[in-house]
């Protein structure tokens, strides 16, 4: 055993140093006990505790004391001490280093100035964030699903009394000032402002739009709930009220499911006071379909219609068989359903249009079967299809295996938020679900696609259409088109 | 309606793929590192309920502004007998309720050691007997008589505390008066040496000081505390500047007391050698502060964080004189002498108060020559400091931080914010040795336990109005 005690005068170190430099010198092999300390009353004691007999020494003096194995591992202690002593800072050397990113939306929005959130947590979580938005002064688009209708109704009264909009939940698409929120398409600049409480709805409307060169002022989203009976409109009137006050918007489209009705009167006569004229795009059976939508709004801006842009080149089916429809956009689904039915009867689905049209427990296709892949049953934790395709793919494939099945019809979303190049994985799966139909003795399976896209998208739309035409696919603009033909390919007509 | 008119400029919570979109359209977001809350499941709906309480975002506005708003002014110096009434055999502690059988070593040596102070026992093993026994005893929180107390936080009748008072807002807190550092009561140790040092503060240096701050008249102590934040101190485990402020502020008072030369002396000494003297003045600052912002109902607010050597709790403004409690952790740093972790004492203490009420670990990035407590380098206090803002719902308008441009001190610790965040509040502090008796072991750094949060958040949803 050997002991090495040293003073050392006027050396000062600060208290945590020293206990840093102890630390890294009683961690020196062979050392048993170790203390740098100034020479303090109080350090002189735990010197004594720690068996050291405590030189004299004041508190503006060093003291070193070690105990350790052997005179070599006393040596290497002082070495260690002096290598301590004399480290630099450590660290960048930098005052204000790189600083960590916020973890609220309200610390967000104190750290940056900004207009607008978006929400897109899991649905039991969104209204936290949401409530923090509009109390740091934002607007808020929430995206999330699943949101409980109180929490709603909460947000919406809370962003009326702020003069903030609520979007959502469930807000899948907005354009503010030509800015694509969620999934939105890039659209041309223009006259048209939206209030969609539907977001492939939207999405397909100002898409058809810019076909005919009508761009969108603004899209704002309200959530599917909006015009219920519970929410009763809330959102829709501000956004109404917002878009009649914004210079750039000349004529507002409001499209949704039919209200409830009370909501219904309410909101047309609150549209009716307003200086901007609204046109009411109503979904659903016994109602226009969007493209329609599309050719009154136009014409109201005083363009001409034209049927939109299709490449439908397609073998007949051998014969004539069940559709199948498997949708990304549910709005777009429901539009095709309520087309189909009309033709074909009974459309068996996960958003069925009447409750004896559900699809049994087990998901299997049933007969005409349109489903909205989007939906929890399907997603089982995948994103949504719109990004991620793999639930389609598989979906694709089973399809054509069953012998029952002559068209499948699908929508291909493209825009701002949604898969970088779909059909580089759609292709493909359509390829070989045609050539397995084929080899298997049953002719030619019919594929249709609505491809809700304009020239703009990142996806480069026109690439997009000649790979799925490339794949034996009819390729449709319009959502109605694509369905009304998937229609007459499954009762075997060209 | 400012949403329609110019460029656009958006913060995303959630799926990044969604701000990506928004950024590949060359517009600005900023994407918030979201995570779920703290604590089990169905600490969400807790949370919402909270967040939808019509009364929160008033409340905390308000519970914030009086906390920010607190004067603290020392205005006497007088025995606990006196200024609170306690009698013999009444202790009080640090930290949330607890009795001597769950009472950790630090608290039962300190209960020891004010035992022999106070004459009630002529040996450790007697005063330990009666503690066991209780005849006689009472032991209650310093939180609830107004009072705060560093560490083990023991006061009993004959020892000396500190009165501040709150111009502002009329409170009044008390605090004892600080030991020194290694082997003192506060931590634990009841030798000989204590028992003495105890009897001479209260013999020589409490009456001195009282004549002093009598002839003096009201010290601002939250003018010092604001200066000694840009001198190097962060409150809690600095008050080096503080301490020469105070003693510089008082020493003409204490030369002219026509006490004897020699006990003036002696005091200064002790004083001007005493790092932490100044820390039994800003802890009851921030009493008077916290306090100022009890009880408003709605509030999220915490207004007090403190420790007894076994528990960890917190009150919130909105619900009360209510604990919430939960285990306490063992600070991570450094030690002293030959002492390691396996020495060391649970978490313990009253000075939490200081981060509760904006400075200490919250100011760390104030103090740059105490930042290896920390793990290490300048960034890592800043970022300490940093960090704190996500959890608060204010800067402190009089404590800046120079490195930070004088930014205020992220003050007003909102429970639902830790809840959101996961951010636990950075607590600077001493390590007392877990063996009754031994004193100080150390210093570093703590959290409270992450469980305690969720469980105020339930409360306060429970006051909430339904939806």
């Amino acid at each position: 055993m050997s002991e090495h005690v040293e003073v050392r005068h006027g050396a000062y170190h600060d208290s945590v140093t020293l206990m840093q430099v102890s630390r890294d010198v009683s961690a020196v092999e062979g050392v048993t006990a170790a203390q740098a300390a100034m020479g303090t009353e109080l350090n002189l004691e735990l010197l004594r505790d720690m068996g050291f007999e405590p030189p004299s020494a004041g508190a503006n003096d060093l003291v070193v004391a070690v105990r350790a194995s052997d005179d070599d591992a006393v040596r290497r202690a002082v070495d260690a001490l002096e290598a301590a002593l004399l480290q630099p800072a450590g660290g960048n050397g930098g005052i204000a280093g790189e600083q960590s990113p916020p973890r609220t939306v309200g610390s967000a929005a104190r750290r940056t100035a900004a207009d607008v959130a978006l929400v897109s947590v899991p649905g039991a979580h969104a209204f936290t964030e949401a409530m923090d938005a509009l109390e740091a002064g934002l607007s808020v688009m929430v995206f999330s699903d699943n949101v409980p209708v109180e929490q709603e109704v909460r947000l919406k009264d809370e962003g009326a009394r702020r003069g903030l909009l609520v979007m959502g939940p469930d807000c899948g698409t907005a354009v503010v000032g030509g800015v694509g929120l969620g999934f939105a398409n890039a659209v041309r600049p223009g006259p048209v402002g939206l209030v969609a409480a539907s977001g492939t709805g939207a999405q397909q409307l100002m898409c058809l739009l810019d076909t005919r060169a009508v761009g969108v002022s603004h899209c704002l989203g309200v959530g599917g709930r909006d015009l219920s009976a519970t929410v009763g409109g809330r959102a829709t009137r501000q956004a109404l009220a917002m878009l009649d006050e914004d210079p750039a918007t000349e004529l507002i489209v409001l499209v949704s499911k039919p209200p409830d009705p009370a909501v219904a009167a309410d909101i047309t006569a609150y549209a009716e006071k307003l200086s901007t004229p609204v046109l009411l795009a109503l979904l659903g059976p016994g109602h226009d379909d969007l493209t329609a939508v599309a050719r009154r709004t136009v014409e109201a801006t005083g363009a001409t219609w034209a049927e939109p842009w299709s490449w439908d080149e397609q073998p007949v089916p051998a014969r004539a068989g069940s559709l199948r429809g498997l949708f990304a956009g549910g709005t777009l689904c429901d539009e095709a359903m309520v087309i189909a039915a009309d033709e074909l009867g009974p459309i068996t689905s996960n958003i069925a249009l009447r409750p004896d049209w559900a699809i049994g427990t087990d998901l299997r296709s049933d007969g005409h079967t349109m489903l909205d892949l989007g939906d929890d049953a399907f997603t089982h934790g995948r994103a949504h299809p719109m990004i991620d395709q793999r639930g389609r793919l598989e979906r694709i494939a089973a399809e054509a295996a069953d012998t029952a099945c002559s068209v499948v019809l699908l929508d291909v979303v493209l825009g701002h938020g949604a898969h970088p190049d779909p059909a580089s994985e759609l292709a493909p799966a359509l390829v070989a679900a045609r050539d397995s139909v084929r080899a298997a003795g049953r002719g030619e399976l019919a594929v249709v696609v609505s491809l809700c896209a304009t020239e703009d998208d990142p996806q480069d739309s026109r690439k997009q259409a000649e790979a799925l035409h490339g794949a034996g696919a009819a390729v449709f603009l319009s959502n109605a088109a694509a369905a009304r033909r998937g229609v007459e390919l499954s009762r075997g007509r060209s | 309606m400012t949403l329609l008119d110019g460029d656009l400029r958006v913060v995303s919570a959630g799926v990044p793929l969604l701000a990506e979109a928004v950024a590949g359209q060359a517009v600005p977001v900023t994407q918030v590192d979201w995570r779920p809350p703290l604590g089990p499941e169905g600490t969400e709906v807790a949370l919402a309920r909270v967040m939808a309480d019509p009364r929160r975002e008033e409340a905390n506005a308000a519970a914030v502004s009086r906390l920010l708003a607190a004067g603290a002014e020392l205005v006497d110096v007088r025995p606990a007998a006196d200024a609170l009434d306690l009698s013999a055999g009444e202790f009080l502690h640090a930290g949330p309720p607890i009795g001597w059988d769950r009472a950790s070593g630090p608290l039962r040596g300190a209960l020891i050691g004010a035992m022999l102070f106070e004459g009630l026992a002529d040996t450790p093993e007697q005063a330990e007997a009666a503690l066991v026994g209780g005849d006689g005893i009472t032991l209650d929180p310093c939180h609830h008589h107004g009072t705060v107390g560093p560490m083990a936080g023991v006061v009993s009748a004959g020892m000396w505390l500190f009165e501040l008072r709150d111009p502002v807002h009329g409170g009044t807190a008390f605090c004892s008066l600080n030991e020194g550092l290694g082997k003192v009561l506060r931590y634990g140790a009841y030798g000989p040496e204590v028992v003495d040092r105890l009897h001479w503060m209260a013999d020589v240096l409490g009456p001195l000081l009282q004549k002093a701050v009598r002839a003096h008249g009201p010290v601002d102590v939250k003018a010092i505390a604001t200066q000694m934040l840009q001198m190097g101190d962060e409150g809690h485990n600095r008050n080096r500047a503080g301490t020469l402020m105070f003693l510089r502020e008082l020493l003409p008072d204490l030369i002219d007391s026509g006490e004897p030369a020699a006990a003036v002396a002696e005091s200064v000494r002790f004083v001007g050698g005493n790092d932490h003297f100044f820390l039994n003045l800003g802890m009851p600052a921030c009493k008077l502060a916290t306090d100022a912002a009890r009880d408003v109902p709605g509030s999220t607010l915490v207004v007090a964080m403190a420790r007894n050597g076994t528990d960890f709790g917190i009150q919130v403004s909105g619900t009360g004189d209510r604990w919430f409690t939960g285990p306490a952790d063992t600070p991570n740093g450094l030690y002293l002498g030959s002492f390691g972790p396996d020495d060391a004492n649970p978490d313990i203490g009253d000075s939490a108060i200081t981060e509760t009420g904006g400075i200490g670990g919250f100011a760390m990035a104030a103090a740059p020559a105490i930042v290896r407590f920390v793990g290490g380098a300048v960034p890592d206090a800043i970022e300490a400091t940093r960090s704190m803002y996500e959890i608060t719902l204010a800067e402190h308008p009089a404590y800046q931080i120079p490195v930070l441009d004088f930014r205020g001190t992220p003050t007003g610790i909102d429970a639902t914010l830790v809840v959101r965040t996961g951010l636990l509040p950075h607590i600077n502090t001493g390590m007392a040795g877990k063996v009754a008796g031994t004193g100080q072991v150390g210093a570093g750094i703590v959290n409270p336990p992450a469980e305690i949060f969720p469980a105020a958040l339930e409360a306060l949803a429970e006051l909430a109005p339904p939806w």
